[in-house]
This record gives structure tokens, C-alpha cells and sequence, in this order.
């Protein structure tokens, strides 16, 4: 080992479900080997002992969405030497975003029955849109072999294989059968990014684009494609309004779709 | 015909139910046999336990960004064109881990990761290919350095091919003279007939082992009117190519398209999912990945898959040359259909027409490359 202290690792969570940061505790055969490298120094979902900061490391779960939030975020990047964002909501804005096609304000009062004490945004956002973000692991959840290959990259000061490819290389290499040129399924694979394994393609289900747009995402092809197929534009709008629906690529081109 | 090399052995004719026992021959001297068999809606390869196996009553129908498995009812067990997979699955795999490496005091040792392949049969094979196959032998097996991984894999493997008399949608073997009659490369090389109502196999052995797992099989001499009958089936096979492809002066073409206008247009429609390259029996371009364990005392090196439509692909210090759509495009098919020539002495597509059914979007290599030769000869775009 480089060096004989531990880096503190921290884990913060903004709006979210929770899900990614379990991927940490997910970690069941590596998580001896993760807590013998690194400090797990605060980190509410596992323990109450919280070590006070700075820290090494920070995983940042969940998207901004109220005035509190926007200010804390900047506390935890003060906090952190090295902060990697980790999930939809963090690298995108979340499933949560959905309301940024919205006015949130005609929501509230339908949800909350005292909408008078709900203080929000008028968006949710991704972290890196407040703060400079060191690295951005995606996936809704992440994956948590990559969330390994990060910890790992982190600590051996390397870069991590996470690559912005397709989700179809990543398919192929399995030598799963194309659910989209097969079953004309309506397949995101060849517009998000890999991570997941090709896990929804290889059980004959197409991509829903859990790891958002991938590099050069040439969606507007795809969904002509869709539409000479006989995709209705409301369909195909929906296709990208999913947990990534305010990513950049993904919001294009949804709202491209949605008049 | 393809004139007969001396070590092919005399024609024979034998029953299908007797392509059992050249089953048994194979699963006798250890192989494991690959073929073709029906998973997950399409015709794809697998290990085969017996010819039960076989996708008898299945084909497919291919076109552009499209393929559907379909029911027939005749008897053949090879009545389809090719499928998603290909030999490189097995021979250039697609995750390799090459080397391991331990920290050592204050340097560290690599140990080389002992490959291990056994005895392959690959069953059904087509003539596309076959010249798939020797594309690869080129790239992997000649020249000084060869790659130890795949010389090992390809050291151990047995093919019976299969002459292709069902081409399909988006097939042009003919035109990259790849087919569809097998010509080199194969121990043991069957056609199917089936003729109002007679189903039989006319086999020839291409090699010695193919001699003797032929002679297992029983079998009585084929007649002349087998042999035509052979001879006919492929000359029809040649007039039914879903799609042809103009190689007579290709590569200079190519050479003098740089600044084509189409490359523009194609790149609009591109995904760069890298699907067309994934699938191609000939694409064997890697990537290297280094891994540590979160101690840091254990590092592996895997070799994988990749692709020219990615940006990494390209990438060297400082960015990547091939940031465009149009240049990844332009470059992976004029690599096929033109540099290939000069650094392989063929061309690097066999006309399997892969590349036209997977993609997402139904991007067809032919239909691009003639857009290009058809305005190339009523202009001249200047060649950078």
C-alpha cells in the first residue's frame, strides 16, 4: 500500500431513495476488504459513529430540489477532498426530474396537505450543477461492481473502467441477442451508456436507459427510426422520461417529441 | 466449380438420420460441438448435444435493423441464414484476462494467465465464414508475433461446414466471392437436399481428420446427378442474395471519396452503438483493461471487445482523432472495403450482412458504398 493512513470515506444523500448508497452495504464479499482500506467515516445508513471531517472521499446520492439542499451541498464539497456523485438522481436530476417538465406548484397542494410548509425548488438538478463533481458514476441503481472499480481506481489513484460506451457493446460482448433488431422492442441501448451489465436485454426486456445518455448519444436517430416503425411521439417521449429524463440528451430529446 | 484440392476426398452421399452419427463420431474424439440452435428468437450458437439440437423447422427472415425467426415445415436442419453470432465468439472471446500481477517488496511479478481451450467442432458452418475465419487467422496467426490465445484456440478446432443454399435478406457473399460455396479451410464439408420429398446430405472431407470422421459416417458414393444437383442448388443460391455490392475498382473508389458528401448523411442517422462491429465476423479490434484489487497488491490485465465508433477508441494524449460520427463511419467502412486490402491482402468484409441486420437503425454498407461509387463516377471529389 501507498500509504498507511486510511482515507475517510463519506456518504452523504441529498433527495434520493436511498437505493445507491445501499449498494455500499451490497458490497457483502467486498465490504470486509472496503472497511480494511478505508474508514468508513460517516455513513448514517451503516452506522451511527460519525467521524467528524474533512474526508478523503464522498459519495453524494440524490438530486437538489429545495433551497436547504443547494446550500448544503456546498458544506459537503467544502468537506471533501474527492467527491464522486453516485446514481440517476445525482448525475441527472433523478426520476424525480419529471416534474421539470411541470410547474411544481400545481403539484404541491395536490400531494401536501399543508403545501404552506413545503419550501422547493422549482427543478431537481444534479450535484453538478451547485458543485464541481470529481467523478459521476451512473445508474439507477449504480452497479455495485463499479462502485467497487471506483473505490478501487479512488484508492490506487488510477482511472476507473467505467466506459461512456454503449449499452449494445456491452450486450454483444454477453452474446445476447438484440432485442431490438430480434423483437423490434424499443430498446435504449444503443443510446445509453453501459454499466449495468445489459442486464434488462439479457432477459429479453428492452433498455430503459438507467445509466442515462452514453457519449455521442444519437438520439434523434433512434427515434426516427421508432416513428417509421410506428412509435407515436407520445411514446416515444415517454421512452426518455425516464430516471434520467433531465439528463441533456435524453431531455432534448423528449421535448423534441412532446409537441 | 472451385477446382478440388488433392487432399479432398471422393464425394459421398449419405441419410439424414445418419448425421447422428457423425455426432457420436465428434462427441468420441472429445469435442465439444458448437452449431446452430433456436435461443432467444433467433438462430444463434451453441453447445449441441446431438442433432435434436439442430433448428430443424426454423428460419429467419433478415433486412435492414431487422430479424425474425420463422417456422417452416420442411425437413432441413440447415435452412437459414446467418445469425447474430459468429466463430470470433469462440476464438477471439470477447473478455480475455491475459496476465496477473502481484506486488513484490517494492516492485511486482506478472504471471501470464495460462490460457485454457479445449477441442472445438464447429457444426453448420457457412462460407462467409470460413473466409471469416481465415481473415482472423491473418490478423492473429501471421507475421512474427503471433497471438498465443488465439493460435491456442484455433490449434484445436474441427469444421464441418455446410454449403449455404438459403441466403438471406441482407446477404452479399457472392459479390465478396465468400460464397456460398465452401472453398478452403474446412475438414468436412456437407450440402443438404431436399428434393421433392428425397432429404439427403452429399458430404466431402477437405482434410485428413475430415477423412477419417467421414468415414465413420455410412455412406454409399455420390452420383453425378448428386453432384449436379449440388451444382444447381448453389447457382440458385447465387441468384437469391438479398443484396450485391460493386467490388471491381472499390478501393480506389474509396480512396478518392474522402470529402463524399454521404458520409455527412450517414453519420446523421449513426447511432455509434457499435453494434455493426460487434457483430462482424471480422472486426477483432480489442481494448486493454487494468485492474487492482482495493488493496492494491493484485492487478489483472483483461483484453476486450471494442470498438471504432466509440471516442476512446481513438483516443491519444490530448483528445481523440476521430471525434466526428462521419470520420468513425467513414473509417470503419472504408477499413472494410479498402485498407484492408492493403493490410491484408483481402477485403475485411465477407458479405454475411450482419452488419446490415443489427444495426438498430438498418444502415446498410452496400446501399452506403454504392451511394458513394454511383455519384464518385459523375464527379470527381477530390482525395485529401
Amino acid at each position: 500500500m501507498p500509504s498507511t493512513r486510511r482515507p475517510k470515506l463519506a456518504v452523504w444523500k441529498f433527495a434520493s431513495c436511498d437505493g445507491c448508497q445501499l449498494s455500499l452495504l451490497d458490497c457483502e464479499d467486498e465490504l470486509l476488504q472496503v472497511a480494511e482500506v478505508i474508514e468508513i467515516a460517516n455513513f448514517p445508513e451503516a452506522s451511527r459513529a460519525v467521524v467528524r471531517g474533512p474526508y478523503d472521499l464522498s459519495l453524494v446520492e440524490g438530486s437538489i430540489t429545495t433551497p436547504h439542499d443547494a446550500e448544503r451541498i456546498h458544506k459537503v464539497r467544502r468537506a471533501s477532498k474527492f467527491l464522486v456523485t453516485i446514481g440517476a438522481c445525482a448525475t441527472s436530476g433523478g426520476i424525480q426530474a419529471l416534474r421539470n417538465f411541470a410547474d411544481v406548484n400545481q403539484y404541491i397542494p395536490l400531494v401536501y396537505a399543508s403545501p404552506e410548509t413545503i419550501q422547493v425548488l422549482n427543478k431537481s438538478t444534479p450535484i453538478a450543477d451547485h458543485v464541481f463533481v470529481d467523478f459521476q458514476l451512473r445508474g439507477c441503481p449504480i452497479n455495485k461492481r463499479q462502485l467497487v472499480e471506483v473505490l478501487s481506481a479512488f484508492l490506487n489513484g488510477r482511472k476507473p473502467n467505467t466506459p461512456p460506451h454503449s449499452v449494445c457493446i456491452e450486450c454483444k460482448r454477453q452474446g445476447t441477442v438484440c432485442v431490438m433488431g430480434n423483437a423490434g422492442a424499443h430498446c435504449l441501448g444503443p443510446v445509453t451508456q453501459a454499466g449495468c451489465g445489459a442486464l434488462c436485454p439479457s432477459y429479453r426486456r428492452s433498455c430503459y436507459g438507467c445509466f442515462g445518455p452514453k457519449e455521442t448519444p444519437n438520439t434523434h436517430s433512434l427515434s426516427q427510426w421508432w416513428s417509421s416503425h410506428g412509435m407515436m411521439n407520445a411514446d416515444i417521449c415517454r421512452a426518455y422520461r425516464g430516471f434520467n429524463a433531465y439528463a441533456e440528451a435524453f431531455r432534448r430529446e423528449s421535448e423534441a417529441r412532446e409537441k | 466449380m472451385t477446382p478440388r484440392p488433392s487432399e479432398w476426398g471422393p464425394p459421398f452421399r449419405f441419410k439424414p438420420e445418419d448425421l447422428e452419427s457423425l455426432f457420436v463420431v465428434l462427441h468420441e474424439q472429445a469435442y465439444k460441438i458448437i452449431g446452430p440452435t433456436v435461443n432467444d428468437d433467433a438462430i444463434v450458437l451453441g453447445e449441441l448435444n446431438s442433432t435434436a439440437d439442430l433448428p430443424v423447422g426454423w428460419t429467419d427472415e433478415q433486412s435492414g435493423g431487422s430479424y425474425r425467426l420463422a417456422r417452416h415445415s420442411r425437413p432441413e436442419f440447415f435452412h437459414f441464414a446467418s445469425g447474430p453470432h459468429s466463430l470470433k465468439q469462440y476464438l477471439h472471446p470477447p473478455s480475455v484476462c491475459l496476465w496477473t500481477a502481484s506486488r513484490n517488496g517494492h516492485g511486482f511479478e506478472i504471471m501470464e494467465k495460462v490460457q485454457e481451450a479445449g477441442k472445438l467442432a464447429f457444426v453448420g458452418v457457412r462460407a462467409c465464414d470460413l473466409h471469416a475465419l481465415a481473415i482472423l487467422d491473418k490478423v492473429f496467426k501471421a507475421g512474427p508475433l503471433p497471438d498465443s490465445s488465439y493460435a491456442l484456440r484455433r490449434s484445436q478446432l474441427l469444421v464441418i461446414a455446410v454449403n449455404c443454399t438459403s441466403p438471406g435478406g441482407t446477404c452479399f457473399c457472392e459479390s465478396m466471392k465468400c460464397g456460398p460455396q465452401v472453398d478452403e479451410g474446412f475438414d468436412l464439408v456437407l450440402t443438404e437436399i431436399e428434393d421433392e420429398g428425397r432429404h439427403f446430405f452429399v458430404g466431402q472431407a477437405g482434410s485428413e481428420s475430415g477423412r477419417t470422421i467421414a468415414a465413420k459416417i455410412p455412406q454409399e458414393e455420390a452420383s453425378s446427378t448428386d453432384l449436379e444437383r449440388v451444382e444447381t442448388m448453389l447457382n440458385d443460391a447465387r441468384t437469391r442474395m438479398g443484396r450485391r455490392l460493386d467490388t471491381s475498382d472499390l478501393k480506389k473508389q474509396l480512396y478518392r471519396s474522402y470529402d463524399h458528401p454521404r458520409w455527412e448523411e450517414t453519420a446523421e442517422r449513426c447511432l455509434n452503438c457499435g453494434n455493426c462491429t460487434m457483430v462482424c465476423p471480422t472486426c477483432f479490434c480489442n481494448t486493454m483493461e487494468d485492474v487492482t484489487d482495493l488493496s492494491g497488491v493484485r492487478a489483472e490485465r483483461w483484453r476486450k471487445w471494442d470498438s471504432c465508433f466509440t471516442t476512446d477508441f481513438s483516443y491519444i494524449h490530448g483528445g481523440s482523432i476521430r471525434s466526428s460520427a462521419k470520420s468513425r463511419y467513414r473509417q470503419w467502412l472504408i477499413h472494410k472495403l479498402a485498407t484492408w486490402v492493403d493490410q491484408f491482402g483481402t477485403f475485411g468484409c465477407v458479405g454475411c450482412g450482419r452488419c446490415i441486420t443489427w444495426c438498430p437503425v438498418g444502415i446498410d454498407l452496400t446501399e452506403e458504398t454504392a451511394a458513394i461509387l454511383e455519384s464518385n463516377s459523375t464527379s470527381t471529389p477530390g482525395m485529401k
